[in-house]
């Protein structure tokens, strides 16, 4: 048979110098791609307000709202109310993530004890904890235990049941492991339990910060005399619709930063795990 | 020697020793901290299920031994029994050393790696030394087995960035780095691929001639058991079926035909033909 000249077509071709710089380009849109939309709603709610579409007094402009940021902060109102809601939300997260943590743990290392208090402890889980804040008025009055407690309760049930899963699904294998090598309990917490659950600790622990602001947001709201809700609902009673907002935007920035931080701590905590390495 | 009964166990008497081995003796010279294992009447149910049924095996120090069988035949059982993972129903199980006082020191390596995923593979084969031992040292001494299991420069390395051989070798490590008398092995090269397969076993070999240990290997695998072992225990529902002497020097061809022909003669009594 005669040799048939082959005719080729091109069907992909990249450059080396092409091919990163699409790669870099697009690395660059995707950094800015979160900010876009967020951008835009203020943008177009900027202009609303200026082409007098929204009255002030149902919303205020983004300007008002960073004039009143302005005002609080050099009033010295803001920074001090700001201080007390944080210290207030980590008094409660430490308090009651501390008990929910602890019972977590002794729940999924110890049988007595989770048949003991593990049935209790779900039956008051399904209970919003918001509903008891009538009765908390009534015991501590609108002070800071009525918040403690309420913060504390919130962000308890989120860190037990977390803390709990997590030790009880720690790899037989690798307790089996730790046993046969000679490790006593407390070597076998320190070394295999606590680490393995630590990834669903994690997760409660962040759980746990959404229930401490929305707990904290409620409670200062109803019952309080200072603190960012108080700010709120004071600014409410003159109708100053700007410190509302505001009280709103620093809710979420507060929130914001709170899950940053976690975030931080957990990829530093679980930089052995491939899912929380960074590429 | 000196017998001294498993930490769950009784010792045994001496005029109880009467039952028949192959042990031969072993190929290799047995370190002096090398344990003896002397096992008797060795029963085991779950249940209804009666997986060892009598057990009589005795393994002198320093000896290699294979134990092969279909899945179910009690291997592995024994194995953990041995080990102490697992309670017998009845028997006995006791260690002995040439040296004399303490009882020898065993260690497991398992099917899976089983290593810590939050420690580095430094600070895993430091596990295997046991509490209370400080961190430099424990640093130093994995150092050193780590570059015996050719994996010195990933000292500092978490276990998920290793492949499978590689962490199967981290795996043994931790269990050399005690310098245990007893080395038992659960299928530990069942996981990895044909030729991470041999490497691994020509590593076996060599720590093994190095180290002296009495090494207890279950495997399905009857070419690595004849590969390996100075001795190749068939087991069948419970019992020894089979009890074959490997009389050849160490290290061992692949393609020897005297092995292919006893790795045929265990097929055969495994198979049933």
């Amino acid at each position: 048979m005669a040799a048939v000249d082959t005719h080729f077509v091109e069907v992909r071709a990249v450059r080396a110098d092409e091919g990163q710089r699409a790669g870099r380009s697009r690395q660059v849109l995707e950094g800015w791609l979160p900010y876009l939309v967020p951008v835009a709603i203020i943008a177009l709610w900027q202009l609303g307000s200026s082409a007098g579409w929204i009255s002030s007094r149902v919303m205020p402009s983004p300007v008002d709202v960073v004039l009143a940021f302005w005002q609080t902060t050099t009033s010295g109102q803001l920074p001090k109310d700001i201080a007390v809601s944080a210290g207030r939300a980590f008094a409660g997260l430490f308090v009651g993530g501390s008990i929910g943590f602890l019972l977590g743990i002794a729940n999924g290392v110890s049988r007595l004890s989770e048949k003991l208090t593990d049935t209790t402890l779900q039956m008051m889980r399904t209970v919003p904890h918001l509903a008891l804040i009538p009765l908390v008025i009534l015991w501590f009055g609108i002070g800071e235990e009525s918040k403690l407690f309420l913060t504390s309760l919130g962000v308890l049930f989120p860190v037990y049941l977390n803390t709990y899963h997590g030790v009880r699904n720690v790899d037989r294998d690798l307790i089996e492991m730790g046993r046969v090598y000679g490790m006593g309990n407390w070597t076998l917490f320190r070394k295999v339990i606590f680490p393995g659950a630590l990834p669903s600790i994690f997760v409660g622990l962040r759980y746990a910060l959404g229930i401490m602001w929305l707990t904290l947001i409620v409670s200062e709201s109803i019952a309080a005399s200072s603190g960012i809700g108080h700010m709120a609902n004071n600014a409410r009673e003159f109708m100053m619709t700007d410190v509302v907002v505001l009280s709103l935007v620093i809710y979420a920035l507060l929130g914001k930063v709170a899950d940053v931080a976690a975030r931080a701590m957990e990829r530093s905590a679980l930089r052995w795990n491939p899912t929380y390495q960074q590429r | 020697m000196n017998v001294i009964a498993h930490p769950r166990f009784k010792p045994i008497d001496k005029d109880n020793d009467k039952h028949s081995t192959a042990g031969q003796e072993p190929a290799v010279a047995a370190a002096p901290g090398a344990g003896a294992i002397r096992v008797r009447g060795l029963e085991k149910r779950f249940g209804d299920n009666q997986v060892l049924r009598g057990l009589d095996l005795d393994i002198p120090a320093g000896q290699f031994v294979a134990v092969i069988g279909k899945s179910g035949c009690g291997k592995s059982t024994l194995l953990r029994i041995l080990m102490g993972l697992d309670a017998p129903s009845a028997g006995s199980v006791a260690f002995g050393t040439a040296s004399g006082e303490a009882a020898p020191n065993a260690r497991i390596v398992f099917q899976e790696p089983r290593l810590l995923p939050w420690l580095t593979v430094a600070d895993n084969v430091a596990v295997g030394l046991g509490e209370g031992v400080a961190k430099a040292r424990g640093r130093t001494a994995a150092a050193q087995v780590l570059s015996e299991v050719q994996l010195a420069e990933k000292a500092g390395d978490w276990p998920a960035q290793l492949s499978g051989g590689q962490r199967q070798r981290v795996a043994l490590a931790r269990a050399l780095v005690s310098k245990p008398g007893i080395l038992a092995l659960d299928e530990p090269l069942g996981a990895l691929d044909a030729l991470t397969r041999i490497s691994m076993q020509e590593l076996l070999n060599r720590v093994w001639r190095e180290l002296g240990f009495t090494a207890v290997l279950v495997t399905h695998d009857v070419s690595e058991a004849v590969h390996l072992a100075d001795r190749v225990i068939v087991l069948e529902e419970g019992r020894i079926a089979m009890d074959l002497a490997v009389p050849h020097p160490h290290p061992r061809r692949h393609g020897n035909p005297a092995l292919a022909e006893l790795e045929g003669k265990l097929l055969a009594a495994i198979l049933g033909h």
